[in-house]
């Protein structure tokens, strides 16, 4: 009895060093890793890695770029800071962002997945190119309050990041372009296209009732905005809620200057909504029958809001719990547990 | 490969460049151009000189940069030919005021051509290094796109904090595009020769449009952009030898 007793916690504390031995490649980015697929059925990417050529160790420089709080002001606060795995990628159970010295944004962190389909970056688009999106937070005094020549100056005084430009580029020059196309690399290859409703288009997966219901409903009634594969249609719109006079965020109006798209913001993704709450640009719903409560009812929407909301009409109780079901099968396991995209410090 | 086909493709290759290095010395070469400040006939001297603009309003310039990009050189004889690259102009560095033009061709030009600003496309482009590098602080980071111009200074009569104005001009889509193309006459010149382009601050704050520090010290609007960017179209001239650096 003893004996087999300690031939089991042997066998049993060999298999865990197994296992720690090959966590030694958790790591470890490959040649395979940095592979760009467009999923089925998806459409052609906007942002082309031809001008950005993939390699692990630019990958691997761009994602810790992402994580090192190196890029703010005050050392504080990193690109995962806000953008946080755990929330897809958002921000977990803020409804504004968070930046150095305490302070405070106007607006939701959106979640982070299929980056190289956007056609613009931000609630308003202001951002027209994956690559010089980073900059944007970077020097917002709310968020990481830097400037570019400071934080080049910061990364080339590290011999850590000297090795790491070295490796991925060949030479020790540490520039703009350099930390921007990393940074691309790591964000562009955040690809969500493996949740139970892809799989359940492919035919490989299948759907509760309530879950078929929910599918249906949200085709006939949210589906314009929030197109299919990606869940959005990148385009800017009034999304029916009353401005917070507190925040008073134009949005889309700030970057056209045109008094129509004032109150307008971009269409977000739904991938991975169970994760990313609470929602809407100024993250004023806290979970998603909120949401369903308030576009379920007509009356709710204010003058001037997007026509397509006509589309959704009154929801049933049922109705609304169907559609949650249905966007809870939106959440993409594979991705959102996917080793790369782990934060590296952590080793 | 084989040989022969090698042999024949260095006869041929041989046969195609022996005009081109005729050509060559029949009057190819480089032409310097060099951008001078001014205001009015002073060359402009930042922060110490007081000026005057037409209003009668005192200030001085503390910062002065802008984009100059796709040059053109028209010949006599209705020949274009049009030279690649983009160049930040900056007040404080006098090497950035020289702009060279490699392998002019031989002729005779009688007008240059530029673009004040950054085109669309690389506007779209994402990140970019040498002058549109955005540590060159021309760039706008929330609403994409480069700062064409950047003009700075103090006048008492300005109602920002400090009396400060600041004009950052730029934008590549309608309604406030402000890019602006300027072609300039000039007395002949081939390769080898100099030209000197006077920017002239005073037309910036005055022609068409008169600015006024105490109604206008700050430019990042739709509105006013334009309205700026069509006196920088007008302020550029061609003065035949150098200022005073």
């Amino acid at each position: 009895m003893r004996t087999r007793s300690v031939i089991t916690v042997a066998l049993f504390s060999s298999l865990l060093l197994y296992g720690f031995a090959r966590d030694n490649n958790y790591f470890t980015v490959t040649l395979k890793d940095v592979e760009f697929k467009v999923p089925p059925g998806f459409p052609r990417p906007v942002y082309d890695f031809k001008n950005n050529k993939l390699s692990p160790e630019v990958f691997v420089l761009g994602r810790k770029l992402f994580y090192d709080p190196i890029l703010s002001a005050d050392s504080t606060i990193s690109c995962a800071s806000c953008h946080q795995r755990i929330a897809a990628f958002g921000h977990f159970d803020h409804p504004l962002s968070h930046g150095i010295n305490g302070l405070i944004g106007k607006r939701n962190v959106p979640s982070l997945q299929n980056l190289a389909w956007n056609k613009a970056f931000m609630w308003d688009g202001g951002v027209n190119h994956l690559e010089v999106q980073p900059l944007s937070p970077l020097t917002n005094p709310l968020e990481m309050g830097e400037t570019v020549s400071h934080v080049l100056e910061k990364l080339h005084a590290s011999p850590m990041y000297r090795a790491d430009f070295y490796a991925a580029y060949g030479d020790t020059l540490i520039s703009s372009e350099r930390m921007l196309k990393a940074l691309a690399q790591f964000t562009g290859l955040m690809v969500s296209a493996d949740s139970r409703y892809d799989r359940f288009v492919q035919g490989r997966d299948t759907f509760s009732t309530m879950e078929q219901r929910g599918l249906a409903l949200f085709r006939s009634k949210c589906a314009d905005c929030h197109k299919e594969p990606l869940f959005t249609d990148n385009l800017y719109r009034k999304n029916g809620v009353k401005p917070d006079t507190a925040l008073n965020d134009k949005g889309r109006g700030m970057i056209t200057g045109e008094e129509r798209d004032n109150y307008a913001f971009k269409v977000p993704s739904l991938r991975n909504v169970e994760r990313s709450y609470p929602y809407m640009h100024d993250g004023r719903f806290r979970n998603l029958m909120q949401v369903m409560s308030f576009y379920g009812t007509p009356e709710n929407f204010i003058p001037g809001s997007a026509p397509d909301l006509k589309k959704i009409g009154r929801l049933s109780e049922q109705d609304k719990q169907d559609l949650v079901a249905f966007l809870l099968t939106l959440t993409d396991k594979t991705f959102l547990y996917d080793r790369r995209f782990v934060d590296p410090f952590i080793q | 490969m084989n040989l022969r086909v090698l042999r024949y493709l260095v006869l041929s290759m041989a046969t195609f460049a022996l005009p081109c290095l005729a050509f060559s010395a029949a009057g190819q070469g480089s032409m310097k151009v060099e951008f001078e400040h001014f205001l009015g006939d002073q060359a402009l001297r930042v922060d110490d000189v007081q000026y005057y603009n037409a209003a009668g309003q005192s200030f001085t310039v503390s910062k002065l940069k802008y984009y100059v990009s796709n040059m053109m050189l028209y010949s006599t004889d209705g020949a274009e030919v049009s030279f690649g690259g983009y160049y930040l102009i900056d007040e404080d560095k006098p090497d950035s005021k020289d702009i060279i033009l490699e392998n002019v061709p031989a002729g005779d030009y009688n007008a240059i051509g530029f673009t004040v600003g950054v085109d669309s496309l690389h506007n779209c482009s994402g990140a970019q290094s040498g002058a549109l590098d955005p540590v060159n602080a021309m760039y706008w980071t929330w609403n994409t796109g480069y700062i064409f111009l950047k003009l700075e200074g103090k006048s008492p009569a300005s109602k920002s904090p400090g009396h400060l104005f600041e004009f950052h001009i730029g934008g590549y889509k309608a309604p406030a595009n402000c890019i602006r193309t300027v072609r300039l006459q000039m007395p002949a010149r081939r390769a080898g020769a100099e030209i000197y382009i006077k920017a002239d601050i005073s037309l910036l704050l005055s022609a068409p449009s008169q600015v006024d520090f105490s109604k206008l010290s700050s430019v990042t609007d739709f509105h006013n952009a334009p309205m700026i960017a069509d006196n920088y179209a007008h302020m550029f001239s061609i003065v035949n030898t150098p200022g005073i650096r």
